[in-house]
């Protein structure tokens, strides 16, 4: 319905039961019409899904064309399943179980440091919350690029105490893991308020074990899990840290690969974006259960 | 309790703090680890020089158009449910191509217009044996140069700018636009004189935070280029080899220069966030 109609006849505003207008907030002003909103996302969806497709199709290549027409199969699927090519990917793999090491410890790093720390700060000095705040997001303004040049020095020195395994990559990655693991948890927190949660647990002669156990981390776990899941997506992800040190890890290994068997790289570049995506869809969907329930 | 909060501080101190400050200050310290400025000349090397209006050029040709089609896209996700599948599975997609790209980014790209890419051999099988895509300029496939990065680039960066401004759209109250019906005002009015002004800091804020994400992305560009052009490149070419000859720690220099601009940046976006924080109560 045009907006001058709309001035025409308030009856039709007012006919239409209130529910139908919460679920559609802004009919007047900025929301589009049905056509224009299809034909926007339909081009955005094809230049978007254009490059996907090009490497599912890429990765299904078999041989070179032949009068311009190139055969497609599973050949390269096969191959990473065929014990006489393990040698070729056994960088690959290793970089795989590295990364998910380094994952493990990532998000331990964030629920044994960066979480308790929060709590604490929440519930003891909350005038500290916007020095944690800006101590957080500071690695959005301190480009990874940039933190390695300080890194590489750092690490002379931790090879010295841990040895220089891969996992001890997780020191350096939880730190750019930081601005995304803070947010869920700060914003599930600000949704509750844990000092009344936590008196009204101590009033009721609960311990201060129980609080926490009973109390603030179960109301806590949807921000915790958000914050874990992007965790896992951003050390997956992470190729600066890891080629600047010289370790072997998930996305360093992906690029080697794309001078020797570019196909095998394609798989694995389609399945990890296809993974981040769902853990980043669960998230979504888990946030979106948290605004419900706050706003009920 | 004070005592509660020291892990996590030694853990910033040793992990941030200490490799910031050495990133930064190894910049002012010659091969013998002496105090200099002199270090500081390299920013002044054409070489150098080119690289960050490289970096400037690529960074600021993505933010803007970045922005613009970003932009348009949450114009097209207004009224639609924020629970839904929909925003759902745009929210979750955008945050996986703004975050998590990088390497397979590239991959991706070269898939589809590299050297071999598909739509590369499609416009050659259409009989266009030299398009842009595979002679741009002298240097052939247009994205193992400086230019074509704002291809991948644009791949992130009109996500990031979806996460950034939709809040900022979902800002905008129904009864204002009720308000500009009411008063007789047309959709062109109410974008002009309403829903514009509102969005304009909010709009500003994002394209800053766009052209810091592409100043300081480092992988997409690893993976495509090899010979360099970028700053993030030059650093890592720093940190390896003597890039300008007798000047030492050119890649803590570089690290400052980053770091002053990105410090620029955030201060701006994070002003215009203010400003634009008042309408998203």
């Amino acid at each position: 319905m045009s907006e001058v109609a709309a001035v025409a006849n308030p009856e039709a505003l007012i006919d239409r039961p209130v529910r139908k207008r919460r679920a559609r907030p802004l009919r007047f002003g900025a929301v589009p019409s049905r056509a224009t909103r299809s034909v926007i996302l339909i081009i955005a969806a094809i230049l978007f899904l254009a490059p996907i497709v090009a490497l599912v199709e890429f990765s299904l290549r078999v041989g070179q064309p032949v009068n311009g027409v190139q055969a497609h199969g599973f050949l390269h699927y096969l191959a990473i399943f065929d014990p006489a090519s393990s040698g070729t990917y056994q960088d690959l793999f290793q970089g795989i179980v590295n990364s998910l090491i380094i994952c493990v410890i990532t998000v331990i790093i964030v629920l044994v440091l960066l979480l308790p720390t929060m709590l604490l700060v929440e519930l003891r000095f909350p005038k500290l919350r916007r020095v944690l705040e800006f101590i957080c997001i500071i690695p959005i303004t301190i480009p990874t690029v940039v933190l390695v040049v300080g890194f590489v020095p750092v690490y002379s020195a931790v090879v010295g105490i841990f040895g220089s395994a891969p996992w001890t990559l997780a020191f350096a990655v939880g730190v750019i893991v930081l601005p995304y693991a803070y947010r869920p948890i700060a914003s599930n927190m600000a949704a509750l308020d844990l000092i009344v949660l936590s008196e009204a647990a101590l009033s009721l002669g609960a311990s201060w074990g129980s609080v926490l156990g009973r109390v603030i981390l179960p109301n806590l776990r949807r921000g915790i899990f958000a914050a874990s899941f992007i965790t896992i997506a951003v050390v997956l992800g992470e190729y600066t840290i890891a080629t600047f040190l010289s370790r072997n890890v998930f996305q360093t290994a992906l690029y080697q690969l794309q001078h020797t068997d570019p196909y095998v790289g394609a798989i694995f570049a389609v399945l990890a974006l296809l993974f981040g995506f769902i853990l980043l869809l669960i998230i979504g969907r888990v946030g979106s259960a948290t605004r419900n329930r706050t706003s009920a | 309790m004070w005592l509660g909060l020291l892990p996590f501080l030694v853990y910033v101190v040793l992990f941030l703090a200490v490799p910031a400050i050495i990133a930064v200050a190894s910049g002012f310290f010659d091969s013998n680890g002496v105090f200099t400025f002199a270090n500081l000349k390299a920013l002044t090397q054409p070489q150098i020089l080119n690289q960050f209006i490289a970096s400037f050029g690529v960074s600021a040709v993505t933010a803007v158009v970045g922005a613009v089609a970003g932009s348009i896209i949450c114009f097209a996700l207004m009224g639609t449910k924020p629970d839904g599948v929909l925003r759902s599975v745009v929210d979750s997609a955008s945050s996986v191509l703004a975050q998590f790209g990088g390497v397979m980014l590239a991959f991706a790209f070269i898939a589809l217009i590299g050297t071999e890419g598909l739509l590369t051999k499609l416009l050659e099988q259409a009989g266009w044996l030299q398009n842009p895509l595979n002679h741009f300029g002298t240097n052939g496939t247009l994205l193992y140069q400086v230019p074509g990065l704002t291809i991948p680039y644009l791949y992130f960066q009109v996500p990031l700018m979806v996460l950034t401004f939709m809040p900022a759209m979902e800002g905008l109250k129904t009864t204002w636009g009720e308000a500009n019906a009411t008063l007789g005002g047309t959709r062109f009015t109410y974008w002009t004189r309403i829903a514009m002004p509102i969005l304009a800091p909010a709009f500003f804020g994002s394209m800053i935070l766009l052209f810091a994400n592409a100043f300081s992305s480092y992988a997409t560009a690893a993976a495509l280029i090899s010979q360099g052009g970028i700053i993030p490149l030059a650093i890592k070419q720093a940190t390896s080899s003597e890039t300008v000859v007798g000047i030492a720690n050119v890649a803590g220099v570089l690290a400052l220069g980053m770091v002053i601009v990105m410090v620029l940046l955030m201060s701006g976006y994070g002003l215009l966030q203010r400003r634009a924080s008042r309408w998203q109560r």
